[in-house]
């Protein structure tokens, strides 16, 4: 088996569903992090059979856990501090998210109005379903920013 | 301050107390003439709709107020590229209250987060219509004296009709209302609006033709169907007379049934209906004005 070592300061995101890991490295937009990231895929997991993990070596603040949540709120966040989980962080949806999901219904003002920021709204929070706060039109999966 | 977004932004209680208003209106309209002296209503139109728009202006000039606004966006600032953002900004500083159509869906909510005067949505795009449900509950409840406690058809395209789901949505906040869903199987309504009457345990039905369910019937709602909405010609030479409401059809519905329609219509209601007493589209429009002169004086906080 592979070992990857310990951080000493940073985060980890756990049970992240098998295959998974680039799409939130890219989201989260960890290409642009000037630290050590560590990309785990296929993870052996007792809870989920195969996993993916994220290391990352730098700030917890620099993560918007927000998106994270609207990829995936059963991800686990660990903050560590001296090489030990100091926090366990809980993904909850956000009521409302600006400018990470962009609407798609070319009828919805967002496509014409300057700088209006894209706003979606927790609809169902059961069933997971955001609405643009404008147009009403469902969220789909396009993360722009 | 209040806008009007959506015609569920009013609560039941609210609504009754729009409803009450507007009845007053309806009876005694000369002492509600000079109420908005000195008040001015803009109707910032960005697509041509003569009969809501001129029924905003009506109730306005009704009220004893003024009028400005424009009627398309080829004669507004837009056309110069200007933001509806800043648009509202500039109609603030003009005007004491804003009717707003426009194409794009949501339009008018961007104008009532930048406004320093209530905003109502005249209409934006295919997404909400609210003074229209407003409308159609004003003519229910001052025709039949109530908004619960019967069976409504809704007939033609309910699938994209706009109106018909918003007056469902509207229609579901009353206590015993039956449903009956009358279209062809293309212009069914959406699953989502069946799936959230089967969730509120509220009773509907879906049937082909309007001869099936007619005597069943308390209020019968008609809409347009609409040529392009079918994929062959077909089909809709097929089905189009299904839904043409004429005599012979209306034999069959209860002596006290209504039909309403949002209008304008085309050829789904035969000209013969016209005169039947049972016909009140043509009151609805009448209805339309008082609602929004119940909803100016509403939103600009002037007292009854």
């Amino acid at each position: 088996m592979l070992n990857v070592g310990k951080i000493e300061e940073g985060f980890v995101l756990d049970h992240i569903e098998a295959g998974k890991s680039l799409e939130i490295y890219h989201h989260l937009k960890l290409d642009k992090l000037d630290c050590t990231v560590a990309i785990i895929k296929n993870a052996r997991s007792n809870k989920m059979g195969k996993k993916d993990i994220l290391k990352v070596e730098c700030d917890i603040n620099t993560l918007n856990l927000d998106i994270l949540a609207v990829i995936d709120h059963n991800i686990t966040v660990n903050v560590i501090k001296d090489g030990k989980i100091e926090d366990k962080k809980e993904l909850v949806l956000p009521r409302e998210i600006h400018n990470v999901l962009r609407c798609k219904n070319p009828r919805c003002i967002t496509s014409i109005e300057q700088e209006l920021p894209h706003i979606f709204v927790l609809a169902d929070e059961e069933k997971e379903i955001y609405r643009c706060k404008y147009c009403e039109e469902k969220a789909g999966n396009s993360f722009t920013w | 301050m209040r806008h009007l977004m959506n015609p569920l932004d009013f609560s039941v209680e609210e609504l009754d107390r729009l409803f009450d208003l507007a009845g007053r209106i309806e009876r005694d309209p000369a002492r509600y003439a000079h109420a908005c002296d000195g008040k001015k209503l803009a109707t910032c139109f960005y697509e041509p709709s003569t009969r809501t728009r001129l029924s905003f202006e009506a109730a306005m000039l009704n009220l004893g107020g003024q009028v400005l606004g424009f009627s398309d966006a080829g004669s507004s600032s837009a056309a110069k590229g200007e933001s509806v953002s800043d648009t509202i900004r500039i109609v603030s500083c003009y005007a004491d209250i804003c009717a707003m159509r426009h194409p794009k869906e949501g339009a008018p909510m961007v104008a009532a987060e930048r406004s320093s005067i209530p905003v109502i949505n005249a209409g934006d795009g295919g997404h909400q219509h609210p003074t229209q449900t407003l409308t159609d509950l004003l003519t229910i409840h001052s025709l039949k004296g109530r908004l619960g406690g019967f069976t409504i058809g809704l007939c033609g395209d309910l699938k994209f009709g706009r109106t018909v789901h918003s007056l469902i949505n509207a229609l579901v906040r009353y206590p015993d209302i039956r449903f009956i869903f009358i279209s062809p199987a293309e212009l069914k309504v959406p699953d989502y609006i069946t799936d959230m009457l089967t969730e509120k345990n509220i009773p509907y039905e879906e049937v082909i033709r309007l001869e099936d369910c007619m005597p069943n019937l308390d209020l019968l709602y008609m809409t347009r169907v609409q040529k392009e909405r079918f994929f062959n010609e077909e089909d809709y030479v097929r089905l189009k007379d299904f839904y043409i409401l004429d005599k012979a059809k209306l034999s069959a519905a209860k002596e006290d049934m209504l039909v309403l329609h949002p209008l304008p219509r085309v050829n789904e209601i035969s000209v013969e209906v016209d005169d039947d007493p049972r016909a009140v589209y043509f009151k609805q429009a009448q209805y339309g004005v008082y609602v929004r002169m119940a909803l100016i004086l509403t939103l600009l906080g002037i007292e009854d």
